[in-house]
């Protein structure tokens, strides 16, 4: 249980941060404005010197996990999502990846059953899960534009409407919010409930889902239950959004909660497992195409080896080689 | 069947019936997966390589060892190779460096391998598996895990870590299944290559892989057959299939000029039930009048160096172009083999290419060109028969294999390693009547591996074998009862090798059987007699002597 409690216990330490800063130590100017581009600057710095360190690696040999019928002759119905040809499904196929989880749709679960008898079942919960917490994530990041934006573009309008028509609250609920939290309550459970999830996960693993957690609930809780005064949340947004550097008219202290752990989360994410937003694309079993017998691929570092030549060979068997009446170079 | 290295079926079958449903072995009350020990015991270890086949090849740490000692005599700072190793490698593959970050641990693997549903070990869990490395990793290779050592389950190199790492990526196949499932790709068979190119450093390795790795160099085979005794042993498959066709076929060795070099791997050529395949090639080669000559020299299609390094994979792998290229041949046709098939179809022409001296693979007798082989200048006996017998080349009596009823076990590397799904389909369709396909979470892109590839076929390793093979035998036996399936074919040497024990195990009574060996039953031959038995001389049903189907 330590390693669900302490991360536990740790966004809840980070939380105190900032109540403690901005109650105690009137550090608003720090909290609104210099942790913020702190925090920006070590994602952007630190993704870039992610991918940039990865891309530079090379990849020696062609991969792919192939998961379906390879092209080969004329009338065999092949495959080009799950085994692709030529680059570009190569690229379709890791964009099916990374937004709809081509992988984890497929997921299992076996059973051992008596007989014994090992038997398969569908297994779609990681993969709902993992798409309704992905996607709605993004969604609620999105929708955040309209504080960072002097006028709001036509999309992001209209993924707001979509996002509340079931308009029930005063402000409009958003369908996101409600969803992210279902999403992120059912991933930590099944981390928690299943025998296997619980051995093989980590503190790492709970740690970020328990950021994002405390941020929704924070979140919500600015708009629906305390309220917080959006014209300053504005207002510093569209500083920050600028570049600027003028100190925050006062907002509600919850506010610097959450904007803090948005911090932590934004420069938590190039020195963790939350990389993979990054890994995902990179992957060479995933974004090589199968193509490695019509064209050649080729390895920066390929090493010049010795191996043993056929005349090797035949020195030292042509004596048996003869009198078998095998063909050889040297009589 | 008795083995000392496993248990009696009964009684493991009893254990799995204990543990039903539950697919974990044992209570963890709450401990860490580093806190679970490293068990040797009979049946789950292969044993060490001798000291005289690692001189030969020039590897580290020569010793007399066995994986139960205590003190596995590491060569003096090997903690420092195998980081200087690890560093190495994480520049040279991108694949284990992204493979060793991204991971979520989403445990969509976690119940995909087959060690882990045979054995309920929680470190045979792929995940767990790269976690043994990754915790490593972190360690050393990353600044903020380590300051976090605890929270981010990060550990120091020790020797038990070296033993689990012994244990379990040698209960790793490199099968791939896992890797269908993972939303980020990972591979596990790449992070295994990774750590048993480690071991291999400071000396901990297996005889199974090194001897054959020994063998293959000097004599060109994994067995170590002098040349003469392998074309005599060729010549005796002609002699038996002389004795149930009546048609004496013509194999030739070494000549220069023929069109095509034939390679398949030596346990085609040695073992039963792959000699059976390679009549079954012989034949296909006689009726259709091709070309070819087959090596001594380069006489392996199977790359054990793909089990002990990069290095090894193209020292062994060079011979089969210098060979095409001294004799002179057009293209080379490959047999049935799996992970040979990987190593052909990913790492060939990268590593010795460009096989500029070879031409563009044509059929010469249907005139298809072998497009997505344009390179590599290497074909697939599937795709070239399954071309065959598509422009009615071939004459077949598929009756004559009415005595079996079939089903048919992708092998993991031509699965998931090059897309192969429809030609061994095509072609079995062709020549049998009776077909049935396992259950679908077992076939194709998510086949199950026999338990026994990447070099662990070994004896001793029995217990695990046996274990690792129970989801395939599963599948098999599902078959077996809705269909009365009997017959299991594959195109793979290992399977040939492996599954006869398994089936012996677990399903008794189904024979295992390579494709071209039902080819070779069913081709109507120029010349030949009254066929009564299949190439295995067993009686072929409505064809015996009291039968009249003329």
């Amino acid at each position: 249980m330590k390693k669900v409690l302490k991360p536990l216990i740790a966004v809840i330490v980070l939380a105190l941060i900032p109540w403690a800063g901005i109650t105690y130590g009137k550090l608003d100017y720090v909290f609104a404005i210099v942790i913020p581009y702190a925090a920006a600057a070590i994602l952007v710095l630190g993704m870039f010197f992610r991918l940039i360190d990865w891309i530079r690696r090379p990849v020696p040999f062609n991969i792919p996990t192939t998961c379906g019928q390879e092209q080969s002759l004329d009338w065999v119905k092949t495959n080009p999502l799950e085994c692709p040809s030529n680059p570009f499904m190569a690229a379709v196929r890791v964009l099916s990846e990374v937004f709809l989880f081509r992988s984890l749709f497929r997921n299992t679960k076996a059973e051992l059953h008596g007989g014994p008898k090992l038997v398969y079942g569908s297994h779609k919960w990681l993969w709902l899960g993992g798409l309704a917490f992905h996607w709605s994530m993004l969604v609620i990041v999105i929708r955040h534009a309209r504080f960072f934006l002097e006028t709001l573009p036509m999309p992001i309008g209209l993924l707001e409407t979509f996002d509340s028509f079931l308009d029930v609250t005063v402000p409009a609920f958003y369908l996101t919010d409600a969803l992210a939290l279902a999403a992120i309550t059912f991933l930590v459970l099944r981390r928690l409930s299943d025998e296997k999830m619980r051995l093989l996960s980590l503190s790492t693993d709970y740690f970020p889902l328990f950021l994002f957690g405390a941020i929704a609930v924070i979140g919500i809780s600015m708009r629906y239950v305390t309220k917080v005064n959006v014209m300053p949340v504005k207002a510093l947004a569209m500083t920050l959004a600028h570049f600027g550097f003028d100190a925050p008219e006062p907002i509600g202290v919850l506010f610097y909660v959450h904007l803090f752990l948005v911090c932590v989360l934004l420069a938590y994410i190039p020195f963790s497992k939350l990389v993979h937003m990054g890994g995902i694309f990179l992957s060479p079993t995933r974004n090589l195409p199968n193509n490695s017998r019509a064209r050649r691929h080729v390895n920066p570092w390929n090493p010049d080896i010795k191996f043993r030549t056929y005349a090797e060979y035949e020195d030292e068997f042509r004596e048996k080689m003869k009198k078998a009446g095998l063909p050889v170079e040297k009589q | 069947m008795s083995n000392k290295y496993a248990l009696k079926p009964d009684e493991l079958k009893k254990e799995f019936e204990q543990k039903k449903p539950r697919l974990l072995k044992g209570e963890f009350g709450g401990k860490d997966w580093w806190d679970l020990p490293v068990e040797f015991r009979d049946g789950n270890w292969c044993f060490p390589a001798k000291p005289e086949v690692l001189d030969e090849l020039h590897f580290a740490n020569p010793r007399k060892w066995a994986a139960t000692d205590k003190d596995w005599q590491l060569p003096a700072g090997w903690e420092k190779t195998i980081r200087d190793g690890m560093k190495d490698r994480l520049k040279r593959f991108r694949s284990f460096k992204v493979f060793m970050d991204s991971c979520v641990r989403c445990g969509a693997c976690a119940d995909k391998c087959h060690f882990f549903l045979g054995t309920g070990d929680p470190k045979n869990m792929p995940v767990l598996r790269a976690e043994l490395v990754r915790s490593v990793y972190r360690n050393d290779f990353t600044g903020l895990a380590k300051i976090l050592k605890d929270f981010s389950g990060s550990r120091t190199l020790t020797q038990d870590v070296i033993k689990e790492w012994h244990m379990y990526f040698h209960q790793c196949t490199e099968c791939r299944r896992c890797s269908v499932f993972c939303p980020m790709g990972i591979d596990t068979a790449e992070i295994t290559m990774m750590v048993r190119e480690l071991l291999n450093l400071i000396g901990v390795n297996n005889n199974w892989i090194l001897a054959p790795v020994a063998n293959c160099n000097r004599t060109g085979n994994h067995l170590g057959i002098e040349p003469h005794t392998f074309e005599q042993n060729i010549m005796s498959l002609v002699d038996d299939i002389e004795d149930v066709t009546g048609v004496k076929v013509n194999p030739t060795f070494n000549r220069k000029g023929a069109e095509i070099l034939f390679i398949t791997p030596s346990g085609d050529v040695f073992a039963d039930p792959g000699v059976y395949t390679m009549m079954g090639y012989l034949l296909l080669f006689h009726h259709i009048g091709l070309d070819y000559t087959i090596s001594t020299y380069a006489s392996e299609g199977g790359n054990f160096g793909m089990f002990t390094s990069n290095e090894m994979m193209k020292k062994i792998n060079a011979k089969m172009y210098h060979e095409a290229k001294r004799l002179g041949v057009k293209w080379i046709l490959g047999g049935e083999c799996g992970h040979m098939w990987r190593v052909v179809h990913q790492y060939m022409n990268t590593m010795n290419g460009p096989a500029d001296f070879l031409k563009e693979p044509v059929s010469p007798i249907t005139g298809t060109k072998f497009t997505n082989a344009k390179t590599t200048k290497m074909v697939h006996i599937a795709e070239f028969t399954a071309d065959l017998i598509k422009h009615g080349k071939l004459k077949l009596d598929p009756t004559r294999n009415d005595h079996l009823r079939t089903t048919f076990h992708d092998s993991c590397n031509v699965a998931r390693g090059m897309g192969m799904f429809e030609e061994p389909r095509y072609v079995l369709n062709k020549v049998c009547n009776v077909f049935h396909e396992m259950p679908e979470n077992t076939i194709k892109e998510q086949t199950f591996c026999c338990g026994s590839g990447s070099g662990l076929n070994a004896e001793e390793f029995m217990d695990t074998r046996m274990r690792g093979g129970f989801p395939r035998a599963s599948a098999v036996a599902h078959v077996r009862e809705k269909h009365k399936v009997d017959s299991l074919v594959t195109i793979c040497a290992i399977d040939r090798a492996s599954l006869p024990a398994l089936m012996r195990y677990w399903n008794p009574g189904v024979t295992v059987y390579g494709l071209h060996e039902l080819v070779g039953n069913a081709l109507i031959m120029q010349g030949e007699k009254k066929r009564t038995e299949d190439l295995r001389e067993n009686p072929m049903a409505g064809f015996g002597e009291g039968d009249d189907d003329e």
